[in-house]
């Protein structure tokens, strides 16, 4: 039996769609099999991150309507044998994402998946309520801003009321990523530091990954950042995550700003 | 950071900081319609309206959270009916 993961934030753009297709990547590469779920009904990206836009056939909605096997409308990714992606429908309600049929598709993932990553929409309607009702764990994806810690706090709130486990009086694992970190802004103290968003919400840390322009590029090619470049900083920073979300025990590095000191008194880059 | 600007520009991140950490105190007390603020401001207008018709254009709330003590302003201008003899 799999894990659920809800990659969630109540904030947009803060990077959960690049980082459910960054981590799925990243279990994959370790030989774990993984399917990634699109929760954004009407607003779907996933497919767009992962580079499987043009081989969507059938998607979630489709499923649960009972219109196409859920085998059917799973998409195989063309680079990593062990990832898979299950597509959110561009064009149907999101009403059609009933509590009955996101269970029976969570739990039939499960029993063929190592993991099941759902990347949940903005906000704290429908569709982010369902994506996180039956995970077994929940990443928290945050910007080291003040809105998108706000958002995330409430986040925190909803894991803890609404969803499966909290209803039978346990609890969702709960982990904090952070993502768009500026070392260089945080260490001229124009950005709240690690410890600052940690203490303020109080969950335990997953991974920071950095601010990049490797994000861009990836989504660009329509290839997760894990599979990218697997060298790049931020690769780096995922592949840790991913690890220490298999139970390994990374120790985590808050990255540094690694201007030259003669860079920073000028504001430039180094490298 | 330019060296020139180190001087002039005070760090925002810790007034980022004590702004949620104020801002969250209150919101995650008030979860579920419990916020205690809110339920006085309620419950005085609905005193008030019970004795004199107040019109919604002509109350004025001011409200401050602070990390110890809210403050909560109710301005209410009460119609004063000149027509009224003393029985």
């Amino acid at each position: 039996m799999g894990k659920a993961i809800v990659v969630t934030s109540g904030k947009g753009g803060v990077g959960k769609t690049t980082s459910t297709a960054a981590i799925g990547a990243a279990l994959a590469q370790r030989g774990e099999k993984v399917v990634v779920v699109d929760f954004d009904v009407g607003l779907r990206n996933l497919d767009l991150v992962m580079g499987a836009e043009r081989r969507v056939v059938y998607d979630l909605i489709n499923v649960i309507q009972g219109e196409a096997k859920l085998a059917q409308a799973l998409i195989r990714d063309k680079r990593l044998e062990t990832l898979y992606l299950l597509p959110a429908s561009q064009t149907r309600d999101k009403d059609k994402l009933t509590q009955e049929g996101v269970e029976e598709v969570i739990t039939a993932l499960k029993k063929n998946f190592d993991w099941v990553i759902c990347d949940s929409p903005a906000g704290i309607e429908r569709g982010p309520t369902m994506a996180m009702r039956h995970a077994d764990v929940a990443i928290v994806v945050t910007n080291p801003e003040v809105s998108s810690v706000r958002d995330s706090d409430r986040i925190i709130g909803l894991l803890d009321a609404k969803t499966v486990k909290a209803e039978q009086g346990e609890r969702v694992e709960k982990h904090l990523l952070l993502t768009r970190y500026d070392p260089a802004r945080a260490e001229a103290g124009d950005m709240l530091q690690v410890d600052d968003v940690l203490e303020i919400l109080s969950i335990p840390l997953l991974g920071i990954i950095p601010e990049s322009t490797d994000v861009l590029r990836a989504s660009n090619l329509g290839t997760p950042v894990t599979l990218a470049d697997k060298h790049s900083e931020t690769a780096q920073a995922y592949f840790a995550a991913a690890k220490r979300l298999s139970g390994e025990n990374v120790p985590i590095v808050v990255p540094t700003d690694r201007r030259s000191f003669f860079g920073k008194f000028f504001g430039r880059k180094a490298a | 950071m330019n060296i020139f600007r180190l001087f002039v520009k005070p760090k925002s991140a810790s007034t980022a900081r004590e702004r949620l950490q104020v801002l969250l105190a209150h919101e995650r007390a008030s979860v579920g319609g419990n916020d205690l603020v809110t339920i006085l401001r309620d419950e005085i207008l609905a005193v008030i309206s019970k004795h004199v018709h107040v019109d919604d254009n002509k109350v004025y709330v001011k409200l401050e959270r602070g990390v110890h003590v809210s403050t909560l302003e109710v301005d209410v201008q009460i119609p004063f009916d000149t027509r009224r003899r003393a029985a």
